[in-house]
Order: structure tokens, then C-alpha cells, then sequence
């Protein structure tokens, strides 16, 4: 179990681009982190970095205290997991996992003892003679994941180990992941695109992009208190609505922005940076919008289109000029259809607020429990008698 | 896939990294191997270089040289004479020599000849095979037959049906008619290369025609089915969808074919014995060196051939690099 | 009249088989013929008979006895294994640097692996002659072993850089995790999974060895030491004129069919081979 410190690390090809700029994070002893981004944001050769398969331009590394920038990824005791799961073809299952310990010269009794506890953990004793072509998809990701816990490594690395299973799997294999790591509690490093396997895995999340890290945070509070922009679209699904709006009034705890209808709404925000008058961007997740009688909600829009989800719905309102159409989530049925005009309201106490460069400003902290979950108490849906009116705008 | 967009390490896509900058005691992992590559390539470039390398350097170096082929310890520099030179009122040398300007020409003739109808029968097998059809296996195992024969045994075979009195070819066509008498094809000047020709093209037509099928069969099938909805006929699909598609693949084939056949010279030396109308120019070189003890003379030609075959390669890498170009611009 | 779709259907199936009928016999047939004439002896040599007439095995006796064929098949055998395995050892750490690793000058060195395996072999033979009486092996298979290398080790580096490359990446940096430096990289990891790769590089060099004729007929003048295709292009009868076509014949049967039975058995490998070292060009 292992403590592990980024300072300052960075990595650039010859003169390209930085690919990794100058990261900081430090990962606790027994912490289960998950490096998540969109494709090309460098989260796999972030990792790389860390497994020391790939150089580190600059900056520094530590394990334990001790700066491991030119060891090699076994000298820095790791163990690696890879998307392809990278067995060796040729050898039984037994001498996948035995490999690397033979290499280090342990004697046979151990890396007996060593292999066969693995396999006990991942219930791969009957497997230990096969192949890795005679073994299923799970399996051989279980083999890899045996073969990385056979070293006793002081970190795991993982790098999108689930991304060539099938969906069913995938959950099967995520649940075992998490089980794993409450059983060894050791120190994890897992690297996915996929956002969910994210919050459900992570102790903490640390959101790349471009290189950078966005925002560092258990799963909860990035998703209550994105940093910026890009972490509030980032994660939850469907993404966060971006609305323009115009600060009003700069408070030290409410702030009053116009949106771009026209309407005023005061949100309890404290905007004490910005200068009244500049552009902001609100943000609303979906299932925060609530929905309100064309007569008397403070916005109407037009329904684009409808996708019923079974569990839930989603609806897509037409933004106007604005772009992307605002996306309210209801988890319930409904029976609005495209073509339809509806009145939604902005809940101040669910709104986040953009700077122009895209920070956020803070929001008070967000009790669990006490944010209200949509549709829970939210008023009876109230478009049905007029909403078919059919407002020309 | 994001990952193998990310990673970089051993797929060489990159170019190399700056030094360390870090103040590191150890190499950087990047460093230990870019050094132990070396390692471990320098057996091999130092092997070739021994067989290759030198051997081509003292071809050169001979080149100027009056040496003979029994004594090659025993020479004296001659300059440029061996290449051209000019003594009461005659020019000497191999580009004085008729023969050798005779041999570029059957050179240059055999390589558009063969390697065109190559392409042509190539292209018609490749698109066979690449059609289903019972037997297929059948067909593709006779198909590597004639590759799988020695250039000799080759030569002999065709040398034994192009036989003017009792050979096959002119049996066969006597008997359709085609003829009315028999032909001698090895001894005819008109003819022989022609036999040369015939008998090059039948052992490596299934070479070109496997490069072709390997291309065409990385064509996904879709394609044609969406070229087919869109209305396009067989010869607009195969205009429009194969042959762009294929292109690579074969001019790469092309370049491999043309380089083999410019430094043909076993086919020729036993097929029509180096007979004038035939003569290569390695057969000529070699003529030189060997037949008449030249060592001098024989490594000028070689010199000659290689620069030859070497100028050849250029303009192919030039033109292909300048087509890609082309290409990338209206891109 | 509109031809419905099963009649062009029937059409199409018709010229497919009749080109794949009409290809197999163009390809097949001057074999044939070698093989009819390599059974007959004396007259029944110039009569044009498409059908085995006689079963007459002596030109084979005297093909292998006689005219030292088999002799000549052994030497063969000798160079063009010697020659491969020469190659392929030395190729096969070249091909994992070259195909893995990324270091300053890579591509100008398989930009000159290349180029020397499009070598015409007369450019570099009166280098390579004084180098072998250099080295007192004219004469020798040693000769033959030592230029033969001259392309087959080239083409063995070139095919085994580009099966490498196919290879996934992450099964080396698994190995890498697990502390393998990169002799325990070729040897334990690549080395066994390529098996397959060498067998049929190893295969296409051999061919090409084996049908090597300029170096051989420069380099070898005595009987004994011989290689096969030279014997064959040196067979001859009492008189210039008159050429043992029965012999030849036999003599060319018997060193071709082992090479046919080996492309045959290896069918799939040699194809894929043949295609990786140019494909990827």
C-alpha cells in the first residue's frame, strides 16, 4: 500500500504540444482513483507515465516519499492491467502470473504460494492450466488482474480494463473490481472514458483535459460542485444545461442574472469576482428543471423531441438561436410530445454559475439528501390543459 | 480504441524525445532502449555491410581498374577508360560497346513487357480469385505452382516446349492452325525475346495476382454493395471503387516487379544462352567478368547496371511520393 | 431480349469457371510436360503426345546418379538452410528493434534494408569474388552461404520488421511491468508467439536461396560442390546439339517437387509472407 505524488509532471514529444501539463495530485494510501476524460485528453499516457512506460518530460514522481522518475515500471513495483488484457499467448495461465516473479528471481515455493493466492481471490484455480485463447472475456481480464496482484505490487494501475467487454459483463466485472479493492485495500489508479464506471469505482475522481486536470473530487462533489464548464458537462449524463445569461447583481451571497429571455432570477451564488453587467453562463442539470403551467411558469419553449427511456424520460426543448436544445429529465412518464409548448422553471437553489472563462463561482455546499431529488416532490405536471396551444413565437 | 491514440511508446510513431531533461541519475527508459536497439540491430548491419556494402564499394573501386579475373591482385588504375574512352579517332569501353547499349534495350523491353502484362494478367487472376467459387483452393494451389518452380527449371521447361522441332508450342499451334509451320524460338532473334517474355510472365503472374488479391480483399464488401444501390455498373465499381482503392498495393507490387525484372539474367542465360537479342545487362556484365576475364570492364557494366536500377527506383519513389502529395493537397 | 438475374447469375458462374479452368491448366501444364517427357527415352521423346504413353524411370536413375543431381541437391540444401538460419538469427533482434523500439536513424536503416534487397546481385559480384577468394572459399558452398546473404538477409529483416510490428503493443509493456528487459522481451515473449512468422520467413528465404543461380555459377566450378540449379542449367549431352531433354526433364521434377510440396503444405504462411513484406512497403 502505497502513497504516490505527482509534482509538477509534464510530458511533451520533441517540440509537439505538451501532452500533460504540469499535473499535480497525490493519491493516499489505499485510495481507489479514477482518471477520467474524453479520448486524446492524455489520461492513458498520464498512467503510462506513472507505470513508467512512458519518460517524464518534467516534473517529479514519488512513491512512499521516493522520487522514482527514471525506475523502471518494475523497480517503482507496480502492477498493470491493460485494455487488451496483453496476456502472453504462449504460456498457461499459471506462467502468466508466474512471469514477472520469476524474472525477480523469487523462489519457487513463493511464487507458488503467490500465484495460487491470486488465483484464489479471482477464482482462477481450475484455469491454471488453460491458455488464454481456451479462456472467455471475464476470464482473461481476470487473469490479467491475477497477474498484476501476484506481484503484491505497492500500486495497481488500471487502464480502461473493461472497455473490450460486453455490457453485462462489464457491470459483473466493475462490482468484482470494487470488491477487490475492499478486500486487498490497496492503492488503485484507474484510468476509463466511461464516466460511470468512474462514479461508481472512485474514491475520488481526477477529470483530465488536454492535458490538464480539470477538477479533483469525490464523485459527489463533482457533480454538485463542478469546478467549471467542462467537469459540469463532463459528468452526469444527459449533461448539464448552458444557458447565457447577463449578471445583474453581484452579491456576497446572492446574485441576480438575466437570462437571455429576459427574465431576472436571483441565485443564491456568491459572484464577488465579477463585475456587474459581464456575461456568465447558468447551469441547470436536467432533471433540475421543473416543469410549470404555460400560463404561469416563467419560460415556455417549444418541444423538439421526446425520447422515452422507459425508466425515464427526456424531453429536448428548443433553445432558439442559442444552439443545443435544453434537455429537462423527468423520471417519470410523460405524455408530452414534439411540437408541444411547455412552461419550465430555473430552481435558483439547483442553478450553477459560469464565469466567462468557464469557472465556476461557489456554491454552498449541497447537503446529501437535502438536494431534492426530481419529480419527488415537485408539483403535479401542470402543462396538460393549455400546453397544446401551439405559441408562435 | 483511445488508447492506441495515447500511447506512444513502442509504435515508433513519434519522433524521438528531447534528452532527459530531468536531472535523473539513471537513463530514461526511452534512452535505455534507443541504445540497446543499436546493439541490437549492429549484428545485422554489420553483416550487411560485410556482403553488401564492401562488395559493392570494390565493385566500384575495380571499375577503375585494368584488373583480370585470375589475378585481381594485379591491377592498374585506368580512370574513367573502362566506362568510355577515346584513343586514334574510336571510342572503347562498355558505352562504346554496341552490345551494351543492345542489352539496355532488351533490358528496358523485357521489363515494360513482362511487368505490363504481368499487371494485366495479375489484375484478371487477382480478381478471379477474389470471387467465390467452388474449387477455389484448387485453383490457388495451381496458381503458386508456377512461382514455387526454380527460375531454371523454368527456363528449361519452357526452353523444352519452345523447341523448334518438337516442342509443344508450335505443336499446339500448328494444330489450331495458327501457324503453318513450326517456329524456332529460341534461335529467331525476332521471337526469343518474346519466349523469354512468355516464359517470365507465366512464373510471375501469381505473384503480382497474390499482391493484388491481398489488396482487394481488404476492401470491405460494403462498399460494392453501396456502389451497387447507388446504380454503378461492373466496370464503373471496378473503375471508381477497386482500382483507387488498390492503388497503393500496387504500385508497390509494380516497383517490386520492375526492380526484379531489370536484373533478370538466370532466365535469359539458360532459356536463350545470352544470345544477342536477349542479352541483359547483368548478363552482360557478367559476360565481361566472367566469360572473357574483364574484372575491370565486367565492373563498370555492374556499376553502370546498379546506377541504372538505382535511377530507375528514384523516379518510382519520386513519382509515388509526389502522387501522395498530390493527393494530400486535394484532400 | 433482358436476361433475368438467375440466367446472369448462371452467366457470370459460367466465365468463372471456365477462367479458373483455363488459369489451373496454363499454370499447371508446362509441369505436366515436364513430368511426360522425363518418362519417355529415346524416340518417344519428339512425338507430341499429351497423355503418358510409357512409364520409362531411367531418366530419373541416371538424372540423380549419373549427372550428380543428388549430389547437387544436398549441396542445395546445405546453403539455403545454412544461409537461413544464419538470417534469420541475426534478423530476428534486428526486426524487434526495428519494429519497437524508436531511436534516431531507424528509418534510414530499414530505408537501406530495403534498397540492398532491390540490389542487382552483378553489382556487387566482383566485390563479393575477390571477398571469397579473400576468404579461401571459391569453390565452396561457403562461397555460396556468404553471398547468398547478400539478399536473403535483407528480405528476413524486412518481413520479420513487419511481422513484429503486428504484434500488440501491450503484450511488451505487460512484459515490461513484469521486469522483463528486452533480451527477456525476444527471447521468452516475441521469440515463441513469432514461431509461426519465422517458419515462413525462414520458408520464402529458403526458396529464394534455393533458386539462386548468378552467385553459384560464378562461384563454384567443380562438379561436387554444385548447387541444383546450376546442374540443371549445365546438363548436356554427347554433342552440343543434341540436349538430354529426358534427363533435364527428370532432373527438373525431382528438385522442383520438394519446393512444390513445401508452398503447397505451407500454402496460407507463404502467402501471408509474401504479402507482408510488400504490402507494408
Amino acid at each position: 500500500m502505497a502513497q504516490l505524488t505527482l509534482e509538477k509532471l509534464n510530458k511533451r514529444y520533441g517540440d509537439a504540444a505538451q501532452v500533460i501539463k504540469a499535473i499535480d495530485l497525490q493519491v493516499n494510501s489505499g485510495e481507489f482513483v479514477v482518471i477520467v476524460g474524453p479520448s486524446g485528453c492524455g489520461k492513458s499516457t498520464l498512467l503510462r507515465m506513472i507505470a513508467g512506460l512512458e519518460d517524464i518530460s518534467g516534473g517529479n514522481m514519488y512513491i512512499d516519499g521516493t522520487r522514482v522518475n527514471d525506475d523502471t515500471p518494475s523497480e517503482r513495483g507496480i502492477g498493470m492491467v491493460f485494455q487488451s488484457y496483453a496476456l502472453y499467448p504462449h504460456m498457461s495461465v499459471y506462467e502468466n502470473m508466474a512471469f514477472g516473479l520469476q524474472l525477480a528471481k523469487l523462489p519457487k515455493d513463493e511464487i507458488a504460494r503467490r500465484v495460487e493466492a491470486s488465483a484464489r481471490i479471482l477464482q482462477l484455480e481450475p484455469l491454471l492450466q488453460r491458455r488464454p485463447k481456451d479462456l472467455s472475456g471475464g476470464q482473461r481480464q481476470r487473469v490479467a488482474i491475477g497477474r498484476a496482484i501476484a506481484r503484491e505490487p505497492k500500486l495497481f494501475l488500471f487502464d480502461e480494463p473493461l472497455s473490450n467487454l460486453d455490457a453485462a459483463l462489464r457491470v459483473q466485472m466493475r462490482m468484482e473490481i470494487a470488491a477487490l479493492h475492499r478486500r486487498l485495500k490497496s492503492t488503485i489508479i484507474y484510468v476509463t472514458h466511461d464516466q460511470v464506471e468512474a462514479m461508481t469505482l472512485a474514491q475520488r475522481i481526477v477529470v483530465l483535459n488536454r492535458g490538464n486536470v480539470e477538477q479533483v473530487g469525490t464523485p459527489l462533489e463533482l457533480y454538485d460542485h463542478p469546478a467549471n464548464e467542462f467537469v459540469a458537462q463532463f459528468i452526469g449524463s444527459p449533461k448539464m444545461n448552458l444557458m447565457p445569461a447577463t449578471l445583474v447583481h453581484a452579491g456576497q451571497t446572492e446574485s441576480v442574472v438575466r437570462l437571455w429571455s429576459g427574465k431576472e432570477l436571483v441565485i443564491p451564488i456568491a459572484t464577488p469576482t465579477s463585475a456587474e453587467g459581464t456575461k456568465v453562463k447558468l447551469g441547470i442539470r436536467p432533471e433540475h428543471i421543473e416543469w410549470g403551467s404555460v400560463a404561469e411558469a416563467p419560460n415556455l419553449a417549444d418541444v423538439l423531441f421526446v425520447e422515452h427511456m422507459g425508466n425515464e424520460t427526456y424531453h429536448y426543448l428548443d433553445s432558439g438561436k442559442l444552439g443545443e436544445p435544453w434537455v429537462v429529465r423527468d423520471s417519470r412518464r410523460s405524455d408530452i410530445a414534439a411540437g408541444d409548448t411547455v412552461g419550465y422553471s430555473l430552481p435558483p437553489e439547483h442553478c450553477h454559475l459560469f464565469d466567462e472563462s468557464g469557472q465556476a463561482f461557489a456554491r454552498r455546499a449541497v447537503a446529501n439528501g437535502a438536494s431534492r431529488l426530481p419529480g419527488m416532490d415537485a408539483p403535479p405536471i401542470t402543462f396538460a390543459e393549455p400546453a397544446r396551444t401551439n405559441v408562435m413565437h | 480504441m483511445t488508447h492506441n491514440s495515447e500511447s506512444l511508446l513502442p509504435s515508433a510513431a513519434v519522433a524521438p524525445p528531447p534528452t532527459a531533461s530531468a536531472p535523473g541519475r539513471k537513463r530514461s527508459l526511452q534512452q535505455r532502449r534507443a541504445r540497446a536497439a543499436w546493439v541490437l540491430v549492429a549484428p545485422a548491419l554489420i553483416l550487411l555491410f560485410a556482403v553488401a556494402g564492401w562488395p559493392l564499394l570494390r565493385t566500384v573501386f575495380y571499375s577503375f581498374t585494368d584488373a583480370a579475373m585470375d589475378t585481381p591482385e594485379d591491377y592498374n588504375f585506368v580512370g574513367f577508360a573502362n566506362y568510355l574512352d577515346f584513343a586514334e579517332g574510336e571510342s572503347f569501353g562498355v558505352l562504346a560497346d554496341p552490345l551494351w547499349w543492345q542489352a539496355v534495350g532488351n533490358t528496358l523491353w523485357f521489363t515494360a513487357c513482362s511487368v505490363s502484362l504481368e499487371l494485366f494478367f495479375g489484375m484478371l487472376l487477382a480478381l478471379l480469385m477474389n470471387e467465390k467459387f467452388r474449387g477455389q483452393g484448387l485453383v490457388r494451389a495451381a496458381i503458386l505452382v508456377p512461382w514455387a518452380i526454380p527460375t531454371i527449371v523454368t527456363a528449361k521447361m519452357w526452353g523444352w516446349m519452345f523447341h523448334d522441332q518438337y516442342g509443344v508450342i508450335n505443336d499446339l499451334l500448328q494444330r489450331v492452325g495458327a501457324i503453318a509451320a513450326p517456329l524456332a524460338w529460341i534461335a529467331e532473334p525476332d521471337l526469343s525475346m518474346w519466349a523469354v517474355v512468355i516464359a517470365d510472365v507465366w512464373k510471375t503472374v501469381p505473384f503480382m495476382a497474390l499482391m493484388l488479391l491481398a489488396a482487394l480483399q481488404m476492401i470491405p464488401s460494403d462498399l460494392y454493395e453501396a456502389a451497387r444501390v447507388d446504380g454503378a455498373t461492373a466496370w464503373q465499381r471496378f473503375r471508381r471503387i477497386t482500382l483507387p482503392l488498390i492503388m497503393p498495393a500496387m504500385i508497390v507490387a509494380l516497383i517490386f516487379r520492375v526492380m526484379d525484372a531489370l536484373r533478370v539474367f538466370d532466365l535469359i542465360y539458360v532459356l536463350t544462352s545470352n544470345s544477342e537479342a536477349t542479352i541483359s545487362i547483368s548478363g552482360y556484365a557478367r559476360e565481361q567478368m566472367v566469360s572473357f576475364q574483364e574484372m575491370g570492364v565486367g565492373s563498370a557494366a555492374s556499376v553502370l547496371v546498379f546506377m541504372m536500377v538505382a535511377g530507375i527506383a528514384a523516379c518510382f519513389l519520386w513519382i509515388n511520393r509526389f502522387s501522395h502529395e498530390g493527393k494530400e493537397a486535394r484532400e | 431480349m433482358k436476361l433475368t438475374r438467375q440466367q446472369r447469375e448462371l452467366g457470370k458462374k459460367f466465365w468463372i469457371y471456365l477462367t479458373a479452368l483455363v488459369v489451373s491448366v496454363i499454370c499447371v501444364f508446362p509441369f505436366y510436360n515436364a513430368v511426360l517427357t522425363s518418362l519417355r527415352t529415346g524416340q518417344e521423346l519428339f512425338l507430341t503426345n499429351y497423355l503418358p504413353t510409357t512409364f520409362h524411370w531411367e531418366n530419373y536413375v541416371s538424372a540423380l546418379g549419373e549427372n550428380g543431381v543428388g549430389r547437387s541437391l544436398l549441396n542445395s540444401f546445405l546453403v539455403a538452410s545454412i544461409t537461413v538460419g544464419i538470417c534469420l538469427l541475426v534478423s530476428i533482434t534486428a526486426a524487434f528493434a526495428l519494429a519497437r523500439v524508436r531511436f534516431r536513424g531507424r528509418k534510414y536503416i530499414l530505408f537501406t534494408i530495403l534498397c540492398v534487397s532491390m540490389f542487382p546481385q552483378v553489382a556487387v559480384l566482383s566485390g563479393m569474388f575477390e571477398l571469397v577468394r579473400f576468404m579461401g572459399l571459391y569453390d565452396s558452398i561457403g562461397s555460396l552461404i556468404l553471398s547468398y546473404t547478400t539478399f536473403s538477409l535483407p528480405f528476413t529483416v524486412w518481413v520479420l520488421t513487419t511481422f513484429m510490428r503486428s504484434l500488440p503493443v501491450e503484450l511488451e509493456e505487460a512484459a515490461i511491468v513484469d521486469g522483463a528487459n528486452l533480451w527477456v522481451i525476444i527471447t521468452k515473449v516475441f521469440a515463441p508467439i513469432m514461431g509461426p512468422s519465422l517458419v515462413t520467413t525462414g520458408l520464402l528465404a529458403f526458396i529464394g536461396a534455393w533458386n539462386e543461380f548468378m552467385f553459384a555459377l560464378t562461384f563454384i566450378i567443380s562438379n561436387e560442390n554444385r548447387t541444383v540449379p546450376v546442374a540443371i542449367g549445365m546438363l548436356q549431352g554427347a554433342s552440343q546439339y543434341e540436349l538430354p531433354w529426358g534427363h533435364i526433364m527428370a532432373a527438373s521434377v525431382v528438385v522442383t517437387i520438394p519446393i512444390i510440396a513445401l508452398v503447397l503444405i505451407f500454402q496460407k504462411r507463404i502467402v501471408s509472407g509474401l504479402t507482408a513484406g510488400a504490402v507494408k512497403g
